[in-house]
């Protein structure tokens, strides 16, 4: 095959131009005709009843024109799965609006009115008392004898035993219905641990093994017991969750950002209860997500509703500090580890006990994920896993880049860095010793037979290796902890790893009589590129310059197939998947047309240069040519016939698009065998002012495991934006919750601290190690999540090779946290407290 | 009646476009007018509902509040000045080179743009508590929510704390202290010069209010006298961001020497209390001395005398025993210029 003239190239993308002149379309951008305005009354209290409601003043004011309430909403309703399984409805589960709200901000009802000015107005003339009701926002307290439960029924999510299997096979068991219990230590469990330990839980719900945790123990030279805690941290996208929604012809169309178009479409039909062929979806651009918008949430289901009620076009614009509550964050987690390592520092054995803040609603997997993701990153011979995630009265927790495995990160790299210290082993060998290699195992053992997963490929020891060689890691390791003046220079190295990749969504695109590739992507535009990125792999099995390729995407009217949610890094590798499948169905598609008119076989011809033509030189025809013979031939050739696998959403796609040209239309069926992982090795230099403890991050340097690069320019993008993300988690982005009254006191930027353009490392770098994945056609794995953990990780290394392991245990770690410990030899800062 | 924030309600707006137009208006309104410059305060408690003014006096098109000029060998400086132009200004740079530089680590560059000098020096206090619309002793009440045993206070005063433990985040004003500013205040009865140093109030003269600013009266210019033109400085902010935060704790010092011993010094801390504090015992104990850093070290522990943690901002006291001794030690290289 000729060199890729698209794939692994730099190229404009298409929507540069429209992004830096401003004239990209946003949510808030949109206007209907006789749009009004909703805002949102939230809940003052972290957990409590409405006993009184009277909205007669506000009802009644000039320009009001509908006021929508828990008692709008539809049901909850059961739902039935493509395999025929009945899902239950969580009637414990987020509701848009509420009458017994469970945090402080939880939205109570909304005003539509005129303008912002008259519905905020009306908010105020809204009579409302409340009976409140014991609340809770830090997990340990909740899990302490007698501590305050968040919900009603409890403090977490019992998950029961999946039913047993039918003998003889036959219909699949429902999966258990969730129900909220409750936990707590049990007496002598919290005098166990000491000096800011983690007191283990002994009867946590999630709980797995592998391996003779015991005899890894037993083998170790070295065993550390250590506690370390995450943050909880928002996602802190700069579009808000605004949406803007209307009601057209029995069809509901939602103006909103999200990370995936498509699959928004289902979950918009769910919340509203109406059947998703009645949903339209326009997103044509998004100002972040980070796990934030993966499909629909509250925020779009409230217009939508308040549209209906009010007959008229809602646009619901999100404030900052609406934001805070009702945009999502990453679960803090506080974790234990009992680890035990050979003189070699190998690690024998991982004892891991693992509290995550769920928030009030769903189960979050970020606490399991804390473990899964130490069992693949450091390989542990031997390992078990504990853990419980504590309903607390804190806004909803969703998934956040790399959810559970930046926490796993945080409090295991610290863990590592100290042991390599103990056992006088250099920081990046002890990391390859333990980093997986080839198929390697991971989590906890699954199914009847009790068999652990493994990964379809990991080349992390290659990124630590052109890592270390990179950052000059021997060199620069020989200044680390030598002081200057007030200053002292720290270098850190950590690893990293995360999901990336799915299988099985379809690709569609058109190949019209002029010669063009239109095709249709389902892709979210949020940033990260893949929206065209994915589709240059169709226009390059096809010959196909790039600047004859239509990308139609952001609106779900416009015939898209059926894609994967951008969420996990799946969608370069999902998505790739699909435009391979469907670029080959093309081209075998215009071998046979070849063949039919020029004579021969299909395989005697090739497609290239805009070209499909004999082998060797020889007759052939445009692809123009041939997109009209497709239209004349009919059958599968335009889209008359379609693969009997195809998503049904992507089946009501090509078939308004029949007829046009030749179609490409695939499932992804390509072989998988593993799961598909991305890692990264982050490499870190921080000088720190010992006089102020405030430090600042030199130099940054991330090697990225993502296979085959599909575009340079992105994927640089992807790895040092995440990278920030993961910055910020260790040097100062946080909540901070008044734990005696429940409520937020950091509520906007300023106080969350995310971090700004000048807390970036003065030097940023990053490379990718260019080895392809062996189970995916095109050789690409995503990229999105892994970064996180390795930029928050290096940093945190960095800070305690600076200045030794008794400065913190717990991220972020800022200047007051460094200065107090330095003036008293150990850390001060209360450890365990959260959101402080 | 159900509280709503983040939607800035209806009031009377007003944009006079000259000082006695303004001052007239302030007059006219009283205790209900609120005076706005740059806006970087105002918006926040405006569109929070919590402050509800029924008239806003936009200072923004009075063009004899801008500017910097000469005056009596120093500088007077228009109050509507922003924050950007002080930086900037080569008059301020060459011989108050103290206040260019704290003016230039306020906020961020979009924020000093907009931001004014007589914005900044009257600011109200950030304690996320008052500032959330809490009840308490500077907003009327009786309690003080940031003071309780589970208050989160990491960013409160350390020093002077009387009932309210709120601290001031501006970072010029320390700087204006330590040159021996005035500030020039017009009413419609008049103008009024009043010394920097005390120009800022704490709790035990008013807790409602961080300036001896009354209703009615207006911040018309601040002037420089040349007393410490060309002197040494000495700034250092320290924050948690390298741009737009407020100071953890901020120093300014402006020293002369007289050979190798300090024969002149003014040493000011801000964030430490509810307004910024002149380390008079400080500066008598360095008087005299050689610059070194056994004078360094004396000044330092004499700062922190009586400085009392709260449950989250013990880390302010090293802090700022090391601020001091550093602005006594001087030298460059900080890393917030």
């Amino acid at each position: 095959m000729a060199a890729p003239k698209l794939v692994g190239q730099n190229y404009t993308v298409p929507d540069l131009v429209a992004k830096v002149t401003g004239k990209s379309k946003y949510a808030e951008d949109f206007r209907a005709e006789g749009m009004i305005f909703a805002k949102l009354l939230l809940s003052p209290l972290p957990h409590a009843r409405v006993t009184r409601l009277d909205t007669t003043a506000a009802m009644a004011m000039p320009g009001v024109k509908a006021i929508l309430t828990f008692d709008d909403l539809p049901k909850p309703a059961d739902s039935i799965n493509d395999n025929g399984q009945v899902i239950f409805a969580n009637i414990d589960g987020e509701v848009p609006l509420t009458n017994e709200p469970v945090y402080q901000g939880q939205p109570i009802l909304a005003v539509a009115a005129v303008d912002e000015v008259t519905a905020a107005d009306a908010i105020e003339k809204i009579q409302i008392d409340f009976e409140p009701l014991p609340f809770v926002v830090d997990p340990l307290v909740s899990l302490r004898p007698g501590g305050p439960n968040a919900r009603t029924k409890g403090n977490y999510w019992f998950i029961p035993p999946p039913a047993p299997a039918p003998p003889g096979g036959g219909q699949a068991q429902n999966p258990p219905r969730p129900d909220i219990k409750e936990l707590k230590y049990a007496d002598g469990e919290l005098a166990e641990a000491k000096d800011g330990q983690l007191p283990i839980l002994s009867t946590a719900p999630e709980t797995w093994a592998y391996g003779d945790l015991e005899a890894g123990f037993k083998e170790a030279a070295l065993v550390l017991d250590e506690t370390y805690v995450s943050p909880d941290t928002s996602h802190q996208t700069l579009e808000t969750r605004t949406c803007m929604a209307y009601w057209q012809n029995g069809k509901l169309h939602i103006y909103t950002g999200t990370q995936s178009t498509v699959q928004t479409v289902g979950g918009v039909a769910r919340w509203v209860g109406i059947p998703p062929e009645n949903v339209v979806v326009v997103s044509e651009y998004t100002g972040g997500g980070f796990g934030s918008k993966i499909t629909g949430g509250i925020s779009l289901i409230i217009p939508a509703l308040l549209a209906k009620k009010a007959n008229a076009p809602v646009m619901m614009r999100i404030s900052r500090e609406e934001e805070h509550y009702i945009g999502r964050a990453r679960p803090g987690v506080r974790s234990r580890m009992k680890v035990g390592f050979t003189k070699e520092g190998r690690i024998t054995a991982l004892d891991m006990f693992s509290v995550s803040d769920n928030g009030p609603f769903e189960r979050q997997g970020d606490c399991n994920n804390t473990g899964v993701i130490a069992s693949l990153a450091y390989q542990p011979k031997a390992m078990r896993f504990r853990g419980i995630s504590v309903l607390t009265n804190t806004p909803p927790r969703g998934p956040q880049s790399q959810p559970g495995g930046t926490q796993s990160h945080i409090v295991m790299e610290p863990v590592i860095a100290k042991a390599a210290r103990k056992l006088g082993i250099d920081q990046v060998a002890i990391r390859r010793l333990n980093s997986p290699e080839g198929k390697a195992l991971f989590g906890p053992p699954a199914g009847p037979k009790a068999v652990r997963q493994y990964v379809t490929s990991a080349f992390i020891k290659q990124a630590l290796d052109k890592g270390a060689q990179m950052f000059r890691w021997d060199e620069r390791k020989l200044e680390s902890g030598k002081r200057k003046g007030s200053k002292v220079r720290g270098v850190g190295v950590a690893v990293s790893t995360y999901s990336a990749g799915s299988v099985g969504f379809d690709g569609l695109f058109v190949i019209k009589p002029d010669g063009m590739l239109y095709v249709q992507s389902g892709i979210g535009n949020h940033g990260t590129g893949s929206v065209s990125d994915c589709h240059r792999v169709s226009a390059e099995l096809l010959g196909v310059p790039w600047d004859k390729v239509v990308v139609t995407s952001g609106d779900t009217s416009k015939n898209l197939p059926w894609t994967c949610p951008s969420g996990g890094s799946q969608t370069i590798h999902a998505m790739t998947r699909a435009a391979h499948a469907a670029g080959m169905d093309a081209k075998k598609k215009l071998q046979e047309i070849a063949a039919k008119d020029l004579g021969g076989r299909p395989e005697d011809y090739d497609v290239a240069g805009e070209r499909v033509a004999r082998k060797g030189g020889g007759p052939g025809m445009t692809l123009a040519k041939a997109a009209q013979r497709a239209v004349e031939l009919g059958g599968a050739y335009d889209g008359h016939e379609l693969p009997k696998d195809i998503n049904r959403f992507t089946r009501t796609s090509a078939t308004a698009l029949v007829g046009q040209g030749l179609m490409g239309v695939a499932k992804d069926n390509y072989p998988h065998d593993g799961q598909s992982r991305s890692f990264v090795a982050g490499f870190a230099e921080v000088e720190i002012d010992v006089e102020t403890g405030k430090y600042h991050i030199l130099d940054y340097l991330a090697v990225a495991d993502v296979g085959t690069v599909i575009h340079p320019r992105n994927l640089g993008g992807q790895i040092l934006g995440r990278s920030m993300l993961g910055i910020g988690h260790a040097i100062g982005q946080k909540w901070v919750y008044d734990q005696h009254y429940g409520v937020a006191l950091a509520r906007r930027f300023h106080h969350n601290k995310p971090p700004t353009i000048l807390d970036a490392p003065q030097h940023m770098d990053w490379a990718a190690v260019e080895l392809p994945d062996p189970e995916t056609p095109t050789g690409a794995r995503g990229i999105g999540e892994p970064p996180v953990g390795a930029g928050a990780c290096a940093v945190l290394n960095a800070i305690s090779d600076a200045l030794g392991d008794e400065i913190f245990r717990r991220a972020p770690v800022t200047l007051d946290m460094i200065l107090t410990a330095l003036e008293a030899g150990r850390p001060t800062t209360e450890p365990l407290t959260a959101h402080i | 009646m159900a509280v709503i924030h983040d939607v800035m309600p209806a009031f009377e707006l007003f944009q006079p476009g000259s000082i006695s137009d303004a001052v007239a208006l302030l007059n006219r309104y009283g205790a209900s007018a609120w005076v706005m410059a740059g806006g970087l305060d105002s918006f926040d408690w405006l569109k929070d509902r919590i402050k509800r003014p029924s008239v806003v006096v936009d200072l923004s098109q009075v063009q004899g509040l801008r500017g910097i000029k000469a005056a009596n060998g120093g500088l007077e400086i228009g109050a509507g000045t922003t924050l950007t132009e002080l930086a900037r200004d080569p008059q301020v740079r060459d011989n108050f080179g103290l206040l260019a530089e704290a003016a230039e680590l306020v906020a961020s560059p979009q924020i000093r743009n907009q931001g004014t000098i007589g914005g900044n020096v009257s600011q109200d206090t950030r304690c996320w508590y008052y500032r959330a619309g809490w009840s308490c002793y500077r907003a009327g009440g009786n309690i003080c929510y940031a003071d309780s045993p589970t208050a989160i206070n990491r960013e409160h005063a350390i020093l002077d704390a009387d009932r309210c433990v709120a601290v001031n985040p501006s970072d010029t004003a320390p700087a204006l202290v330590a040159l021996d500013a005035q500030m020039v205040i017009q009413s419609a009865s008049g103008e009024r010069i009043v010394n920097a140093e005390d120009y800022f109030i704490g709790p035990g003269v008013d807790i409602t209010r961080m300036t001896v600013l009354a209703p009615g009266e207006l911040l018309k210019a601040i002037r420089i006298p040349p007393t410490w033109a060309g002197a040494q400085f000495y700034f250092e902010k320290v924050r948690d961001r390298n741009v737009w935060d407020f100071p953890l704790l901020n120093v300014a010092a402006a020293a002369k020497y007289s050979g190798e011993n300090i024969a002149g010094i003014r040493v000011v801390i801000n964030a430490a209390a509810a307004r910024p504090l002149r380390l008079h015992a400080v500066e008598a104990a360095v008087i005299g001395k050689p610059r070194n850093e056994e004078t360094a070290t004396l000044a330092g522990q004499l700062a922190i005398q009586g400085a009392q943690a709260l449950r989250y901002n013990g880390y302010k006291i090293p802090l700022m025993r090391n601020l001091v001794k550093r602005a006594i030690r001087g030298g460059s290289g900080t890393w917030t210029s």
